[in-house]
């Protein structure tokens, strides 16, 4: 970092006007809080996340929106560590979009684990620096002598001790330490980092408090909802607006013209009540004459066509070459081949898109649950016109994110709609607006060839790979990566790519790209494994040990390869094969892999995926009847996120959770489309997992001289191909299309 | 035209069209937010309250039909969330987005207000009505049994200084480090 090179002051300028620094940034200079009016006398604010006052409550602030992935929990952990104060005396608040104080305020990637580590606890480090300075110039003696502990400074030469609460005027008038300076805590020292640390929101939640976005309430406000063309991008021909406006409660009803943006302002009817039910109750009387444009050819059934047609023909482009696959195929003592298909997929977070707007003078108040506010500011900046810094937005907790609301359409919506009126609305959609206006998960066909030699060594893989986009792009969350496993693990090795254009708006899901590619990769390897005779556990561990020198040869991924924030999928530059064993051997010992005969009808799979910095491998026991009825008997998870899980608490609920979503995935979810809408509609046919359906699920750690990484994702992919791999060693059933309602699993 | 019902031991009048859903006329009449909107056509349970001591689906029951009746939903089942099974899911750390909760919460209650000791067998019963989109399902199992030992202890007097760690390390299959 650059930041050595300028004083603190000077850089503290600098980065506030460019919002741009990466950790210094979040300092505000003394001198600037004190033109704030921020420290009272008796506060002390070293930095934008930490107030100390005298009641002894230390109030941090949480800068990333929260979806359920506990990371407003855990940032503050990181901070409380290093500041050396009890948990129990921290309390927490949730900071509004403000990219001037703070970074990266987004919920993607699982990147608030890496990118925070050190930033965090660097700036409850340079808190608690500014205390010890304090007490040290209090008593008169060296800082390298004081200590902290409790919530106090410490001296123990003289058996001197001053609570930071005594401290907080004179530590104001510190100048703060530049933060890649400030000494870190020893690990061995750590109290809270490690400790499992219940949800900060947790006694709110279950006593109902209105802490969601859906649950804001502004004075004066009314409720919106808004009705969109069923085929994406449709425009409004003509409305019975008239007829609307007369109903109960109704105030305002018109047409948003919106744009072309299928992730954007897409055009509907708004109508705007005195109560949410009236305006839905309203939009049951609305006749919409629409213009669905040309995507109202699309269907599900015409894409596979097309994928097929594609298939047949040379691929568009390479996306990676090694050896001579060709050649191998030809020579292999064994080859198979195989088609595989992933549909579509809804987020379905269970609380429906919603944003509450206000505007006035000019201004746009907005409380939206987002999981990438600074996204959607841009959005309504650059759709409607007004600057950015007229736009504040407020962070409400989300219910569930899932990568759902990292596109900002209902944010825009709600703006366009406030834009329009005097008052205050809420807009909140139906589940089947949800669940027909989603950016979903794009599907993928892949067409496979592999070959193993006479010894039974994996040593050709060829992957055409067709997907949607145009020319040499992929749409959202639609790319491959040339660095994806198993290239560069295999000596004849090509991933090709053709693509079909697509008229539906996709985005990323939970372990974007990794939720499909993992069950293409983790399925044709136990083919293969099969094919060369081989226990799959024992072909893997082969596999990964066949690795060629790391570099990348091959030219740089897709542009829809990158997940946001720079998340990886599943071979990314760094992955590291050693710790991919590491978590293999772990799993395969926790689930006694391979030592018990399983009678038929019983059977174990196996599959491992390296996503979002995380290293994951996991076992499915399956018990399949004669008639076909799947029970999933019970699933072990090794995972390796580097050297601390730092609430462990939260951990293994992100793993149940990931898992769990992973398996609903795989047994009946599925968007298709005909005429260019959406089938689905609720969740009678989009199923969520339900208790029952969730089986036992064991989690085991690896733990590593790696620096930490985030959860929210990397726990999922491994378990889909896990478990159609197990469904085969049951039944002799290859899976290679999902989802697996879809099969008859009779034996 | 005014319906009346008692909500949370308060008898409440409302004016509103009679087929408003009980869910809407509890978020944006009475303003109790508690109650969430997750499907509307009663397959998700996030709208479950409790109406004469049962739980049923808020979403799609015409408010009309509760006229006379005993509506109890989360801000009401304790008077300071110490409910047993508010206690049981705080203890053992279910939620993770949290917004189902309040759904689950009312079914679970219900459940041990009828069923002590529940059984995994009544457990699959009473709560496979709620849907959990993050998946808490393995953690509400367990905080459901946890509850109906907290419940017990409440009934036989006993304090409850129960709420250490023990029990949430014992959530852990496995020791967390190396």
């Amino acid at each position: 970092m650059e930041a050595t090179q300028v004083t603190r002051r000077h850089f503290l300028q600098v980065s506030a006007l460019a919002g741009g620094g990466l950790l210094l940034s979040s300092f505000e200079s003394v001198g600037r809080l004190e033109a704030m009016g921020l420290p009272q006398a008796s506060e002390f604010v070293p930095n934008a996340f930490i107030r100390l006052t005298p009641d002894g409550m230390v109030t941090i602030v949480a800068k990333n929106p929260e979806i359920g992935q506990g990371v407003k929990t855990m940032l503050p952990m990181l901070i409380a560590e290093e500041l050396d104060v009890e948990w129990s005396q921290v309390r927490i608040e949730q900071g509004d979009l403000d990219t001037t104080k703070f970074q990266a305020q987004s919920a993607g990637g699982s990147n608030a684990t890496p990118t925070s580590w050190l930033p965090m606890r660097r700036v409850g480090a340079a808190g608690r620096a500014m205390l010890v300075s304090a007490a040290a110039q209090t008593w008169g003696v060296p800082e390298s002598e004081c200590t902290t502990g409790g919530g106090a400074v410490h001296h123990h030469a003289s058996r001197r001790m001053l609570p930071y609460t005594q401290l907080l005027a004179k530590a104001a008038t510190i100048a703060p330490p530049a933060l890649d300076a400030v000494t870190l805590k020893e690990p061995k020292d750590f109290r809270i980092i490690g400790r499992p640390t219940r949800n900060v929101d947790a006694q709110a939640i279950v006593t109902g408090k209105p802490i969601f976005g859906i649950d804001v309430t502004v004075p004066g406000m009314l409720h919106a909802v808004y009705a969109k063309c069923p085929v994406f991008g449709g425009k409004v021909v003509s409305a019975n607006l008239d007829e609307v406006q007369a109903l109960p409660g109704v105030k305002h009803a018109f047409v948003i013209e919106g744009t072309t943006n299928l992730s954007g302002l897409m055009p509907g009817v708004a109508i705007v009540a005195d109560t949410w039910w009236q305006a839905q109750t309203a939009r049951e009387r609305l006749r919409v004459t629409w213009d669905e444009g040309p995507t109202v050819e699309q269907s599900s059934a015409g894409f596979a066509r097309q994928a097929a047609q594609l298939a047949s023909q040379p691929p568009q482009r390479g996306l990676r070459k090694d050896g001579d696959p060709d050649a191998a195929l030809a020579s292999a003592a064994k080859v198979v081949e195989a088609e595989y298909f992933y549909p579509f997929l809804a987020h379905a977070p269970l609380e429906p898109q919603n944003t509450t707007a206000h505007y006035r003078d000019g201004k746009l108040e907005l409380w939206s649950a987002s999981q990438s506010p600074a996204n959607g500011r841009r959005l309504v900046s650059q759709t409607l016109g007004i600057a950015e810094e007229n736009i504040t937005i407020h962070l409400p907790r989300m219910g569930g994110g899932f990568g759902r609301r990292l596109g900002n359409d209902y944010m825009v919506e709600a703006a366009a709609i406030a834009m329009k009126i005097p008052e205050p609305v809420k807009l909140v959609w139906t589940r089947e607006d949800d669940t027909q206006h989603d950016l979903y998960r794009p599907a993928g066909f892949h067409y496979l060839k592999g070959g193993v030699d006479a010894a039974g060594k994996l040593v050709a893989w060829k992957n055409h790979f067709v997907s949607f986009g145009q020319g040499t792009s992929f749409v959202q969350a639609a790319g491959l990566g040339a660095t994806e496993f198993p290239a560069r693990y295999i000596d004849h090795y090509a991933l090709d790519t053709s693509v079909m254009p697509l008229g539906v708006p996709t985005g990323f899901l939970r372990a974007p790209t990794s939720n499909g590619v993992a069950f293409v990769v983790q399925s044709f390897i136990d083919e293969l494994a099969h094919a060369a005779g081989k226990d799959p556990v024992q072909f893997r561990y082969e596999l990964l040990a066949n690795h060629t020198p790391d570099a990348p040869s091959a030219p740089a991924g897709p542009p829809g390869a990158q997940t946001p924030g720079g998340g990886r999928q599943g071979g990314g530059p760094q992955f590291d094969h050693d710790r991919m064993r590491g978590v293999l051997e772990l799993v395969v010992e926790k689930s006694g892999w391979g030592r018990t005969p399983l009678p038929k009808g019983t059977g174990m799979g196996v599959a491992f995926h390296f996503s979002h910095r995380g290293y994951f491998a996991e076992v499915v026991q399956v018990t399949v009847s004669q008639a076909g009825q799947l029970k999933i008997d019970k699933v072990w998870v090794a995972g390796d996120i580097g050297s601390h899980i730092i609430n462990p608490l939260n951990a293994e609920n992100q793993v149940h959770g990931s898992v769990l979503d992973g398996i609903a995935e795989a047994l009946a979810q599925e968007i298709t489309i005909e005429r260019g809408r959406v089938t689905q509609d609720n969740f009678r046919n989009f199923p969520l997992l339900r208790l029952v359906q969730a089986p036992p699920v064991e989690v085991h750690w690896r733990v590593t001289d790696n620096p930490p990484t985030g959860l929210g994702e990397p726990a999922l992919p491994p378990v889909i191909p896990a478990l159609t791999n197990a469904i085969f060693a049951a039944t002799g059933k290859r899976i290679r299309s999902l989802p697996l309602s879809k099969h008859n699993l009779a034996w | 035209m005014p319906t009346t019902f008692t909500v949370n031991g308060k008898s409440t009048t409302v004016d509103v069209a009679p087929d408003t859903p009980l869910l809407w006329v509890l978020r944006d009449v009475l303003d109790l937010k508690g109650t969430k909107y997750g499907c509307g056509i009663a397959q998700c349970g996030a709208c479950t309250v409790h109406l004469d001591g049962v739980a049923v689906r808020s979403c799609n029951r015409p408010v009309s039909e509760v006229a006379g009746g005993e509506v109890v939903t989360i801000e009401g089942l304790s008077a300071d969330g110490n409910h047993p099974v508010q206690r049981a899911w705080v203890e053992m750390d279910v939620a993770q987005c949290g917004y189902c909760q309040a759904g689950q919460i009312m079914s679970a209650s219900a459940l041990l207000s009828r069923t002590a000791r529940p059984t995994d067998q009544d457990i699959d019963r009473a709560m496979n009505g709620n849907l959990c989109r993050c998946a808490t399902y393995l953690r509400i199992r367990q905080a459901i049994h946890r509850a109906a030992q907290m419940a017990a202890a409440d009934a036989n007097g006993a304090s409850r200084r129960d709420e250490d760690t023990s029990v949430v390390k014992s959530l852990f299959s496995s020791p967390i480090g190396a």
